[in-house]
């Protein structure tokens, strides 16, 4: 293009008065001409838009005059196409806008539905509200944010609601919020209740009803193959005896979780959860994709979904985090109790009405003044140990006639897990990194700081004590903190498919050299055998020419 | 996140349950804008926390002109006094990679290597340089390590001006639902390493300007952002 730096030659002649023909052209109508010449450019319509220079000049500067940016000229490219673009979102369609339905919308809509109140409540309810299961979500969210831990404010109101609403459907004596899990595609709020007495009957019994179902087939298999004769070999392998999972109520099965995957979407019940499924959940580490029906696929393989897993990290999170201030929690005076309760130790407690709380600077100092008071999971998955070789008397009985008696393994033995309300203080330690970690909410303003806990074994998993108020939450992925990366176990070497005997062996097949050769002393020991015979018929044909 | 906006950042990224308290968030808007006029920084973004046993790093990082420049990155353990971390380099980054556990929480801490074979081993006890690594360095390296990693960015926030330098796009206004929901539409913040890799059929379809970063389609494993 022509020069437009003043050092090049030429430059200055397209500037007004300097040009090469200014002195030519004294007649303003030829300046007029010019000028309708320039516009008439201007004007010209391009070949392949349609649009032409003139107006969209006359349109960019209506735009820079009306928004008036800065530094518009460093922009102007930008604003020429953002006017281009404007040209063709006005087209008129001669289809109809179908609106479009966000997915935004549709949360939106469960959000408000929370809000709503449901048409069943009505005001004599409200007089009623002395004791009511609901937790103070919001209470315990504000203690928990001293310490920079919890979800954003709208979030906690939402969880609250939605605790409220599965109150309300439940028949639910306690309640709490006991965290959320992230997943992979969503996440899970979870809520950790536990029924008024007897109102979890009727799932127990159907269970009862398949389980013996199952077993009585099994016995009628057995009878048929014993009967027959011609059947391939008998395996020797005796799976383990199945550990039966502890009763709801009890143990690990003491609460009943419910989960949802947002605030307003409707809450799903986990199943109990049985001592493989932790068996299993200890040995494998998959993130949770946020489906309850997803199946885990891994090695070992997991008895059961992502619903089943979820219960057994969530039984296990429980197990191994859920504190309390020391002396909050007591357990019940009962007299004669100790005999039965010798083999799992002290399962109730109660709250002690006299609690003193500690001031925070002794909760953050010293572990001992934190307790468990959840049981711990033994390895065989219950919280309670269960001898899978006690049987009933007629078992013992039925099994003598029917079965050789195999070789018992050694019994077991019995395992004992660290007492109900242990302190901290007991916790091992991970390479030299206490199981806790604690503090302070504030060191600036220690007469209102809160005492928090963060656990090293379970990130993600927090505990505050203020006064007489605690609580615990967890916030994670649902994972044991593992300072190696996780490495899959690897399945076992391949099992014998029988034993191993003359008759099974393979043998290489004679080669024709080896067959001739005992062709050959086949026919030798044959000959023999001929003369053998023949000179015994003639001894006999002589004897009998004798007489 | 920057400063002026760290309380609306905070509440979108709370889903997580991490998230400052609000007498860090009191803080960190003072302390940021100082660090601002102290260190003369054009921009000023708090890169988040570390929590180490027995306390937490606060890392703030600043910025100059040219946003695409290596930062410069301080540390708190108070969220009030910031000390300028030492740039990384290869090394550090390598040596960090051999440490595992828990970072302690105190930054003049020291590691030892618990796997070394014989021939460093008489190293050690002969002169303490390269075997010990101190947490500062540490902190270093995995900050750069996660900043390589997963510090993304969605595309046209950036623009690159013809003067090499990089800038924010004054006309970006965020990504449509559906580009958002694309993997495609964000770049890592960093050096663009797979950009010359592309055909050239891919390369005509990208804006120089705009698309000067590598996108998250190609990363390994998959599945690795979602």
């Amino acid at each position: 293009h022509g020069p437009y730096q003043p050092h090049e030659p030429g430059y200055g002649l397209y500037l007004p008065g300097y040009s090469p023909y200014d002195d030519q052209i004294p007649d303003p109508k030829s300046r007029m001409l010019a000028i309708q010449n320039a516009k008439a450019y201007l004007l010209k319509s391009s070949t392949t838009s349609g649009l032409n220079l003139y107006d969209h000049l006359a349109n960019m500067l209506t735009k820079i005059l009306d928004e008036q940016p800065a530094n518009a000229v460093d922009i102007i490219e930008n604003i020429s196409k953002d006017v281009k673009w404007a040209q063709f979102q006005k087209k008129m369609d001669t289809l109809r806008d179908e609106h479009e339905i966000l997915p935004t919308f549709e949360a939106a809509e469960k959000h408000k539905a929370l809000f709503l109140k449901a048409n069943g409540e009505d005001e004599e309810l409200e007089e009623e509200i002395g004791e009511t299961p609901l937790p103070n979500v919001m209470e315990t969210a504000f203690y928990f944010e001293q310490a920079g831990i919890g979800l954003s404010k709208d979030e906690t109101y939402h969880i609250f609601l939605a605790l409220k609403k599965l109150i309300s459907v439940q028949p639910i004596q306690t309640c709490r919020f006991w965290g959320k899990i992230l997943g992979l595609e969503m996440n899970y709020i979870i809520a950790e209740v536990q029924y008024h007495e007897g109102e979890e009957e009727e799932e127990t019994e159907e269970e009862e009803v398949i389980e013996e179902g199952g077993t009585g087939m099994g016995e009628v298999e057995d009878e048929d193959e014993i009967e027959k004769e011609d059947k391939p070999l008998k395996s020797t392998y005796k799976p383990p005896p199945v550990i039966p999972k502890e009763e709801n109520g009890t143990g690990a099965n003491k609460y009943v979780y419910f989960v949802c995957n947002e605030p307003g979407k409707p809450w799903v019940k986990l199943p109990p959860v049985t001592p493989a499924q932790i068996v299993c959940a200890r040995k494998i580490k998959k993130f949770f994709t946020g489906r309850l029906d997803a199946p885990v696929v891994s090695f070992p393989p997991f008895p059961g979904n992502e619903a089943n897993y979820l219960r057994a990290q969530i039984a296990r999170i429980s197990a191994g985090t859920q504190i309390s201030p020391a002396g909050f929690y007591q357990f019940a005076d009962e007299e004669g109790d100790e005999e039965e309760e010798g083999e799992g130790g002290r399962d109730t407690y109660e709250e002690n009405q006299d609690f003193q709380p500690l001031s925070v600077a002794e909760m953050v100092n010293s572990l001992s003044t934190w307790v468990h008071h959840i049981q711990s999971i033994l390895k065989q998955g219950r919280c309670v140990w269960f001898n899978p070789f006690q049987k009933s008397e007629e078992e013992e009985e039925d099994e003598d006639e029917e079965e050789e008696k195999a070789e018992e393994p050694d019994e077991l033995q019995q395992e004992i897990g660290p007492p109900l309300l242990t302190p901290l203080s007991e916790d091992e330690e991970m390479q030299n990194i206490p199981a806790w970690t604690a503090q302070a909410s504030t060191n600036l303003i220690p007469q209102y700081a809160v005492a928090i806990l963060q656990s090293n074994r379970w990130p993600g998993a927090y505990a505050f004590a203020s006064g007489k108020k605690f609580g615990n939450i967890y916030f994670g992925w649902g994972h044991k903190y593992a300072p190696e990366n996780h490495a899959p176990s690897l399945p076992p070497p391949v099992q014998a498919e029988y034993p191993r005997g003359p008759e099974v062996t393979e043998t290489r097949d004679p080669t024709l050299e080896e067959e001739l050769a005992f062709k050959a002393a086949k026919e030798e020991a044959l000959a023999a055998a001929e003369e053998e015979e023949d000179e015994e018929d003639v001894e006999d044909d002589e004897e009998d020419e004798d007489d | 996140m920057e400063a002026a906006s760290l309380p609306a950042a905070l509440e979108l990224a709370a889903g997580g349950g991490a998230g400052l308290s609000p007498e860090k968030r009191a803080v960190l808007g003072a302390s940021l804008l100082l660090l601002q006029r102290d260190y003369r920084f054009e921009r000023v973004w708090f890169w988040g926390c570390i929590q180490g046993v027995r306390g937490a790093y606060y890392i703030a990082e600043g910025l100059g002109p040219d946003r695409a420049a290596p930062r410069s990155r301080l540390y708190s353990l108070n969220c009030v006094e910031w000390s300028l971390l030492p740039p990384a380099t290869q090394e550090m980054v390598a040596q960090a990679e051999r440490l595992k556990g828990r970072f302690q929480g105190d930054p003049s801490f020291e590691y030892e290597y618990t796997e070394i074979n014989a021939e460093d081993a008489e190293r050690l006890f002969e002169d303490g340089e390269k075997p010990m690594i101190k947490e500062e360095a540490r902190l270093v390296a995995t900050v750069e390590q996660i900043d390589r990693e997963v510090g993304i960015i969605p595309r046209g926030a950036f623009v690159k001006t013809p003067l090499g330098s990089v800038c924010e796009n004054r006309n970006f206004e965020g990504l449509s639902l559906t580009e958002a929901k694309k993997l495609s539409s964000y770049f890592h913040f960093t050096e663009p390493v797979n950009l010359k890799n592309k055909t050239l059929l891919e390369k005509a379809d990208l804006d120089p300007s705009t698309d000067f970063l590598d996108s998250l389609e190609h990363d390994i494993p998959q599945g690795k952002c979602s």
